[in-house]
């Protein structure tokens, strides 16, 4: 990979040792992916958050760190709610241990805002051709393949060595050729909500790391295009997708019809559906959590109609960032006054608080393929009408 | 006594010396090593029941979960990380874990390291300058 002298002055250690180590990473990258140079990022997002996922290994590798971040650089969600964390019943041990996660975080100039959807968030718009470091599978999915921007799956190390650099490897995504659909997913029914993430959960599947370009007979969101990319990234390693006459790239280039396809019928779809992953059937939903990824405003507005008037009797958790919460209080004070909680910073999947449940309904392709393995918790598919139905919500 | 040097490719940069402990296996840090002491737990694997520490670890490739790359880091800070890496490809958990844990990486061998490496030999890796130096049989 050919370097600047700049940057192999940076290699050599120059700059410091993080500095170093960080360049170490992205040239190592570069080299097994043959990029040829270096590029700017207009920002990164970076993963290995939460202390349930990286311990006291992430965490003291992050501690002994120097320097600060050179573009805006922002965090995956936390292991908890990073003020109401004592209402989801984490132990203090882990919320200190968090606690020292996110310090470590923010002491690199890292925006301490936790979020698998840092696109709705000031200073982190990406617009058609930027080049990205991001991390979270769903949000490189949604970057990607809703925006027309550029990101490969960046790890933890190499996302944060990329946010210090300011720079990452020019290879995979960043490149048109890695860029082309390779498979076609024609679906032939009619789709709404949650139906998205049950398609992507089934697609993943067939996908796999390929570039699939899917053919529609009904025509997505943004909010239901989240949903598809965030379970295709989780059942399989989707990366960016694309949907004729709809996402950004698929406009502006004309794809061949790759030879490979698969078509979805909608029986497969209500299979996913019938599913209780990691349980069996008789196996009563106790709670119920949406906002995987997190909830937009426009999802957190639906969510506050459909619970208007009524009270639920179990657990329903609402995520979203933050940012979109503090912006959108009266819908969040509306969605609370059910008894439903809305949880920021933090997900149903990356949460110790999760555990003890029997099986959790969610309206998201990802959560279901998550959930079963990561909290040990069944998992089951539904609207989110059902999922709203599930804990009591329909008095 | 002899040697012989073979290039090959720097991931992780350093020199260590130490034995080696071939695995045909490919090899998830995060499921397949027990960080606290080292020791290779998956009963289904190629060198189940052995110690990687002060190893130079010679295995194709790594696999599974971005996590293994702070496994790695855990095994160095536990001293019970492998002194070097021989990989046939490299891929980016190692790589990471590599880096960030000091543990010399290299891979693309000039040679198949499973022609010209026994378990036991003595062999330094410089993955610095590029080479690996083995005694010659």
């Amino acid at each position: 990979m050919h370097l600047t002298k700049e940057e192999e002055r940076t290699l050599n250690g120059e700059d410091g040792e993080t500095l170093q180590k960080a360049m170490e990473i992205l040239v190592a990258l570069g080299d097994i992916y043959g990029a040829d140079t270096l590029i700017p990022v207009k920002s990164a997002q970076i993963a290995g958050v939460s202390y349930k996922t990286i311990g006291d290994a992430g965490l003291e590798w992050i501690s002994d760190l120097n320097g600060k971040v050179k573009v805006p650089s922002i965090l995956n969600p936390a292991g908890m709610d990073m003020q109401r964390w004592k209402d989801m019943g984490i132990e203090p041990d882990f919320a200190e241990k968090q606690v020292e996660v996110i310090k470590a975080y923010e002491s690199l100039g890292i925006r301490s805002m936790c979020t698998c959807t840092p696109y709705y968030l000031e200073g982190f718009s990406a617009t058609y051709g930027d080049h990205l470091a991001w991390s979270e599978s769903s949000a490189v999915s949604y970057a990607n393949s809703v925006i027309g921007a550029r990101t490969n799956r960046e790890g933890g190390p190499s996302a944060l060595s990329a946010a210090l650099v300011g720079k990452t490897a020019n290879y995979g995504y960043h490149l048109d050729e890695n860029r082309v659909p390779t498979v076609s997913v024609t679906v032939e029914c009619e789709l709404s909500g949650s139906d998205y993430g049950a398609l992507g959960y089934l697609a993943g599947k067939y996908v796999g790391n390929r570039v699939p370009i899917f053919y529609m007979a009904s025509t997505p969101t943004s909010d239901n295009l989240k949903a598809l990319g965030a379970a295709m990234a989780a059942s399989g390693a989707v990366a960016l997708y694309h949907v004729e006459d709809i996402t950004p790239e698929a406009q502006k280039v004309s794809f061949a019809n790759p030879e490979d396809r698969i078509i979805i019928e909608r029986s497969q779809i209500d299979e996913v559906y019938e599913e209780v992953i990691g349980g069996t059937d008789d196996l009563e939903c106790d709670i119920a959590a949406v906002g995987c990824p997190h909830c937009s405003a426009d999802e957190l507005e639906n969510i506050a109609r459909l619970l208007e008037g009524k009270g639920i009797d179990k657990e329903l958790w609402v995520c979203t960032s933050r940012e979109v919460a503090e912006k959108n209080a009266e819908l969040v004070k509306q969605i609370e006054q059910s008894g439903a909680k809305v949880l920021c910073d933090t997900c149903m999947v990356v949460s110790p608080a999760t555990e003890g449940h029997n099986c959790m309904m969610v309206n998201s392709g990802k959560a279901l393929a998550y959930v079963p393995g990561m909290c040990k918790v069944a998992a089951k598919i539904g609207s989110l009408e059902e999922c709203i139905k599930k804990v009591g919500g329909d008095n | 006594m002899v040697t012989i040097k073979i290039k090959c490719r720097t991931i992780a940069r350093g020199v260590a010396e130490g034995e080696v402990l071939l695995s045909t296996d490919a090899l998830s840090f995060l499921g397949n090593v027990d960080p606290k002491t080292g020791v290779v737990v998956d009963p289904s694997h190629a060198i189940y029941g052995q110690c990687i520490k002060d190893k130079i670890l010679v295995f194709p490739h790594g696999k599974g979960s971005t996590v293994g790359s702070y496994v790695i880091y855990q095994l160095k800070k536990n001293n019970v990380a492998p002194a070097g890496m021989i990989n046939i490809d490299s891929e980016p958990i190692v790589a990471v874990g590599a880096i960030i844990s000091d543990i010399p990486l290299v891979d693309r061998l000039e040679e198949d390291p499973y022609e010209v490496l026994s378990d036991g030999d003595h062999v330094k890796v410089d993955s610095s300058n590029g080479y690996i130096e083995i005694p010659e049989k």
